[in-house]
């Protein structure tokens, strides 16, 4: 059996449905654990204070607010490439979920920044970065529903995600350029191994992000299956109207 | 190609193209601006590359939902799709007419509407080299806008939600060239990150903008 | 010339039409009967490469064809001569002066097409297809608000231009042309399903 398989709708719907009960008792204890860790079992920092812990909500939020974009664009070479109704279905499922996840960045990053840069807002290059990618998935959205050819509108959606990806990597150099910025460096530097947050906070931190990516997955799989609904109930009314 | 060209830049100049709209929005834009901030002529000249390169960016916008959806309604779109030529070329036949209708007027009016925003004297050169360089990217992009939403009746306020994202590179480069100009600056790094900007969307987005128009007129 | 085999079209998501099959050769002529909606321009169309056939085949060699239509993408402030020009251009005909001469258009050659009638506009767009150089047309409606004289003019043009020099033609119209030609009831090819029922049938 094909990997592609695990496509077919109605097998989507019969593994979804079996798997999604423990994904969402998987994600609540996850994200119970992280963030009551987070928020009552670990010391104020030295100098930030209590504030220190919106960070079990910022970075989870912003790793997923870029990922879901990814996750969107993977899945629209899929379609395009391959013609998988469910992996379209997918991309418009969870760009919802993206744009909740970019506004909950961008608001706790607000709420942040009052007290440790005196300002809710400032026009540095990652919070600048995140504003743009917000207006991506505000048009990503639009998109979509403008659009009443089921299939044309998967088409044309993948096409902007697709092109969409590149400015939004080219946005990101730009405004680097355009401002140096106050905004700390990443938290997790990937690339080098390091990081720059100490050990205390850092272990809730990751069962946080495992439980953004649960809590993502989760979501995902809900509302594919909603859409997989919808085209059935869209099938049914086509086919009642035939008969 | 040209055939195209040269038609589509007549059916802009006679009456109801919208030749000249681009413009008229542009001043009256400027004209606006110091009503808003005040007369001061320090502000304005601090201001002065900002408002006119997004000035130009809304400009090149506004002459864009007509692009494509005026042959889309007349069939025109579905026989040129037809003809021996590509739609990559078509695509790029329709962004040069737009640029040769709207951003090239738009650069050579700039400097002028610079003189009302008061703009240092050092930066005219650069205003009007950085849109000369820009507008073409502006006209590449709203082109792949316009072919997204040509079969989306009233489709212009979609466009301009799904381009102006689009545009900030160019954006950025275009008013931050201007802006190093204004201060005594050194600026051609971002004229020349503009100028790849351009090139970079004059090869790559004829694809794209083909790929949609087949998509729409399927 | 043209040989379309067990074509089915379908428009607005529904197959109209199913299992057709005919061939159209060199200096003949083919006009498509049937009800309204029965599927006749989105039949032209599929045959044009405008849309594609839901099943089957339709063969005639690249770049022979010639597709018009009520939209015939011609523009009302360009002259008539602009606006066939252009389209000689970019299908790479040729604009000669016997074209206007045919289409009794002399009178009109630099009038702005916005300013002509429906009968004189029609008649632009049948000129554009004689410009175009395609040896296969395929005509929907082409006499829609044409006098008398025009259709006279129109039926000539076919017949001595076009089909005598060995083009061909596909038509879809109502009334009836005097020209040699044989005709195809697409009524007997009728069918009513929806087209997504593959696709939505892979959801239920």
């Amino acid at each position: 059996m094909s990997f592609w398989e695990f496509a077919n709708p109605k097998r989507f719907m019969d593994w979804t449905a079996k798997v999604l009960p423990a994904l969402s008792v998987l994600t609540i204890a996850s994200m119970a654990v992280g963030l009551i860790w987070g928020f009552f079992l670990t010391p104020d920092d030295l100098r930030q204070g209590s504030t220190v812990k919106i960070i079990y909500l910022h970075v989870p939020s912003a790793m997923m607010a870029i990922n879901i974009w990814i996750m969107m664009l993977l899945a629209s070479l899929v379609w395009l490439v391959r013609r998988h109704h469910v992996s379209a279905l997918a991309a418009r499922a969870a760009a919802p979920i993206g744009i909740a996840m970019t506004l909950v960045a961008l608001l706790t990053g607000a709420i942040w920044g009052q007290p440790m840069w005196g300002t809710y807002w400032a026009w540095d290059p990652r919070l600048t970065s995140f504003l743009i990618l917000f207006l991506f998935y505000l048009g990503y959205i639009a998109l979509w529903s403008a659009i009443e050819d089921p299939d044309a509108a998967a088409d044309l959606t993948s096409v902007l995600c697709i092109v969409g990806s590149v400015f939004a990597i080219l946005s990101r150099y730009a405004v680097r350029f355009w401002n140096q910025g106050l905004h700390q460096g990443t938290s997790i530097p990937v690339a080098t191994g390091e990081r720059t947050v100490s050990d205390v906070f850092f272990a809730p931190l990751l069962i946080c992000m495992a439980a953004f990516v649960l809590l993502f997955v989760t979501l995902l799989l809900m509302r594919t299956r909603t859409e997989i609904r919808n085209r059935r109930i869209r099938a049914l009314d086509l086919r009642s109207r035939n008969a | 190609m040209i055939a195209l060209l040269l038609r589509d830049i007549r059916l802009a100049i006679r009456a109801g193209g919208g030749f000249g709209l681009g413009l008229a929005f542009f001043l009256i834009l400027v004209v606006l601006v110091p009503f808003g901030v005040g007369p001061e002529t320090q502000v304005l000249a601090r201001i002065a590359p900002g408002i006119l390169w997004v000035g130009a960016m809304l400009a090149a916008l506004l002459t864009l939902d007509r692009l494509f959806a005026l042959d889309f309604e007349d069939g025109a779109l579905g026989l040129l799709a037809l003809a021996p030529i590509p739609l990559e070329t078509v695509a790029v036949a329709k962004a040069a007419a737009h640029w040769l209708t709207t951003g090239l007027p738009l650069a050579v009016a700039a400097p002028l509407l610079g003189l009302l925003l008061q703009l240092p004297s050092g930066a005219f050169v650069p205003l009007f080299v950085s849109l000369l360089v820009g507008t073409p990217a502006l006209s590449m992009i709203g082109t792949f806008g316009a072919g997204l939403t040509v079969g989306v009746k009233r489709g212009g306020l979609l466009m301009s939600l799904l381009v102006l994202p689009l545009y900030a590179p160019t954006l950025i480069f275009g008013a931050e060239a201007v802006r190093r100009a204004a201060d005594g600056l050194a600026y051609t790094t971002p004229l020349i990150l503009l100028g790849a900007i351009s090139l970079a969307c004059i090869a790559l987005l004829p694809f794209a903008t083909a790929a949609t128009l087949r998509i729409n007129l399927r | 010339m043209l040989r379309v085999s067990d074509l089915s079209v379908a428009r607005g998501g529904r197959r109209i039409l199913s299992d057709l099959s005919f061939e159209v050769s060199a200096g003949e002529a083919l006009i498509l009967r049937g009800a309204n909606g029965v599927g006749k321009t989105s039949l032209l169309r599929t045959l044009a490469g405008l849309q594609s056939p839901v099943s089957g085949q339709v063969e005639y060699a690249e770049d022979t064809a010639a597709y018009a239509s009520h939209a015939d993408g011609v523009k009302a402030t360009l002259s008539v001569t602009e606006n066939l020009a252009f389209w000689a251009q970019t299908y790479g005909g040729t604009l000669g002066p016997s074209v206007f001469k045919r289409f009794d258009l002399e009178d009109l050659r630099d009038r702005a097409a916005g300013t002509l009638s429906a009968g004189q506009k029609r008649r632009v767009g049948l000129a554009r297809l004689a410009v175009l150089n395609r040896p296969l047309w395929l005509l929907d409606e082409p006499t829609v608000s044409l006098d008398r004289f025009s259709v006279k003019l129109f039926e000539d043009m076919l017949t001595a231009d076009h089909l005598a020099k060995g083009g061909a033609a596909v038509i879809a119209t109502h009334i009836d042309l005097d020209i040699p030609a044989r005709t195809l009831d697409l009524d007997a090819f009728a069918t009513d399903t929806p087209l997504d029922a593959d696709t939505d049938e892979a959801f239920l």
